[in-house]
């Protein structure tokens, strides 16, 4: 009987979140909103494990909506590149929904919780769209969905703090600026191919093989576009108000997933399509990407040493980690890419548990977290107090934690690619990390103020172990994130070596 | 296009910044239709009259844009509304130092 949905699950993991989310905009209930998101999205992860075992079988899916064949219809694709990343978006998302609903009733008023369940769902939704479709007009607007319902979601946050409204302001009128460019540049690209599907769209690019300059002009508009949603330095500015003054949930759904979808659209657009011109994309990679990573890495570091607000200082650091991330993939062979993956999956599963942590001790100290409220805390609430400190020294890398492989990984594709320069660099941004965590820890754990330690809330503290248990797992036992991230490196690189 | 893209770096009021956003995104609309022109094409209905037609497909982006863009000058106008509501101003200068004096 399922049969008829289980074919077609590609479409169902996008469409079911978003209907929900319709159904219960506008339920007046405090619990009822909650429990649907959450049975609505053990059926997306049943699904995306559904799909899981397809790709295992057939490597390569392409639904085709309301049988138009493309390039004609819009078409979804699932293949090695990115059934690693929707199964850890289907598994955090669900267990970040578990983890809000305390968070929630805390920081908005109740009778909200419908509306920021629903546009909880439609920013599942549309991030789980852009991670699976394969038209480039489709992507805009995917992204715009989730940028508006991120926006009115971080926007909720102006209850506790009325920043938070200048925040989402400033992140609307950037995010809109960056999305509109990407339009310019899909304009561009089908005046000069006729096309928006991606396959098709490498086909047709190829009869330019001399260049044309309105398709290098397209092909940067898009790449600008993009980097602006994905928070690549020096276009970052929107992101660390918008992370740090949003509802504590929301921080921790789109610190750990949003940009993460973008930079895995962004390097598939790169390696798959770009690939057709092979000098242009060397420039971007080594004179725009590759010192643009290094300064993102440095001064995103540097600068979260200064803040004394917790939550800044964890949106400063995810700069200097998306840092990381583009540094991996400017590196244009298949270790790199693989590695810069990696880090996708560690950091997401990273800065979740941190930012669960920090979004629990604003709870229970009822104001902003900055590093002096944080006085005693390590002996006042253990359980998540030592949850928050395995997650810091794994984005330090310490071993044994998932944090470590990634550095591994980078450590080893920087070094076959004889880039001693960076190296040094990441590994004194590394050394550097250790500063602002440590600080955190003094506060912690070695002020003279002692408290007896106090009841936690379970429900709360499971879904920050979960995380923090994972990153253990993950660092000791890290075969299922490589094989991930390798599959996804073959496919996007097997292209740039033909 | 550039004239929104200058509204919006330039401008202090916040109601200002969405309307040059509106402009900026309208220019981007006209650039995608103006690609849909054929030499000589009517608008793409059957008939014995036409020769060639434009192309359909832009227009029909371009509407989805649209509505895009209206949800945008929605929610960007409701967050000025709220800013003013909190604030009592949407002049950028004048909210910055406010928050300069509740810093403190």
């Amino acid at each position: 009987m399922f049969d008829i949905f289980l074919d077609d699950a590609p479409a169902l993991v996008v469409v079911l979140p978003l209907l929900i989310s319709a159904i219960i905009a506008f339920m007046p209930s405090k619990i009822w909103p909650w429990i649907i998101s959450i049975i609505t999205l053990l059926l997306h992860l049943f699904l995306s494990l559904h799909l899981l075992k397809e790709i295992s079988v057939s490597g390569l899916i392409i639904y085709e909506f309301g049988n138009w064949e493309p390039p004609w219809g819009i078409s979804f694709k699932i293949d090695g590149v990115n059934i690693g990343l929707q199964l850890l978006f289907s598994i955090f998302v669900l267990v970040s929904t578990f983890y809000s609903r305390k968070i929630f009733l805390n920081e908005i008023d109740y009778r909200d919780s419908g509306k920021a369940y629903s546009l909880w769902l439609l920013a599942v939704g549309s991030l789980n769209g852009i991670i699976l479709t394969n038209d480039i007009f489709n992507l805009f607007v995917f992204l715009e969905i989730s940028a508006l319902a991120s926006i009115s979601l971080i926007a909720l946050g102006a209850g506790q703090n009325r920043k938070a409204l200048l925040a989402a302001f400033n992140y609307l009128i950037i995010g809109a600026i960056g999305a509109t460019f990407y339009v310019i540049g899909v304009g561009f690209a089908y005046a000069m191919t006729g096309t928006l599907n991606m396959n098709d769209l490498v086909i047709q690019l190829a009869q330019y093989s001399d260049g044309q300059l309105a398709i290098f002009a397209g092909m940067s508009f898009m790449l600008i576009g993009l980097m602006v949603k994905a928070a690549i330095f020096p276009v970052h500015i929107w992101l660390p108000p918008a992370y740090s003054y949003a509802p504590s949930a929301v921080s921790t759904l789109l610190a750990a997933l949003a940009t993460k979808t973008i930079l895995y659209f962004f390097v598939r657009l790169l390696y798959e399509v770009f690939i057709i011109y092979p000098s242009y994309l060397s420039l971007f990679l080594d004179f725009v990407l590759y010192p643009l990573s290094l300064l993102a890495i440095f001064i995103g570091t540097v600068i979260a040493i200064y803040q004394n607000d917790i939550k800044k200082l964890l949106a400063f650091s995810s700069i200097a980690q998306i840092g990381y991330i583009t540094l991996a993939f400017s590196l244009k062979d298949h270790s790199g890419v693989a590695s810069g993956f990696v880090h996708i999956f560690n950091h997401a599963l990273i800065k979740g548990g941190l930012f669960m942590a920090v979004g629990y001790f604003a709870i229970l100290y009822k104001d902003r977290v900055t590093l002096n409220s944080l006085k005693g805390f390590g002996y006042k609430y253990p359980i998540t107090s030592f949850a928050l400190l395995i997650c810091g020294l794994s984005l330090i890398g310490l071993p044994l934690t998932n944090g470590f492989i990634s550095k591994l990984y980078l450590f080893q594709a920087l070094y076959t690619n004889q880039m001693y320069f960076s190296i040094a660099l990441v590994a004194v941004s590394s050394a550097l990390a250790v500063v602002y965590f440590w600080k955190i820890v003094e506060q912690m754990w070695f002020s003279e103020i002692k408290f007896k330690s106090e009841k936690e809330d379970a429900y709360i503290y499971l879904p920050i172990w979960i995380v923090t248990i994972s990153i253990i797992v993950f660092g000791i036992y890290s075969t299922p994130i490589i094989e991930f991230s390798n599959l996804s490196a073959d496919y996007l690189i097997s292209g740039y070596q033909n | 296009m550039i004239g929104g893209l200058f509204i919006i770096i330039t401008s202090q009021n916040y109601l200002k910044k969405v309307v040059g956003l509106a402009i900026f995104q309208t220019a981007v609309f006209v650039f995608f239709v103006s690609l849909a022109k054929v030499l000589d094409g009517t608008a793409p209905i059957l008939t014995k009259m036409a020769n060639a037609y434009s192309n359909p497909l832009p227009h029909v982006l371009i509407l989805t844009a649209i509505v895009v863009g209206v949800a945008t000058s929605a929610l960007g106008l409701a967050l000025v509304l709220q800013i003013y509501k909190n604030y009592e101003t949407i002049e950028e200068k004048e909210i910055e130092s406010l928050e300069l004096k509740s810093d403190k």
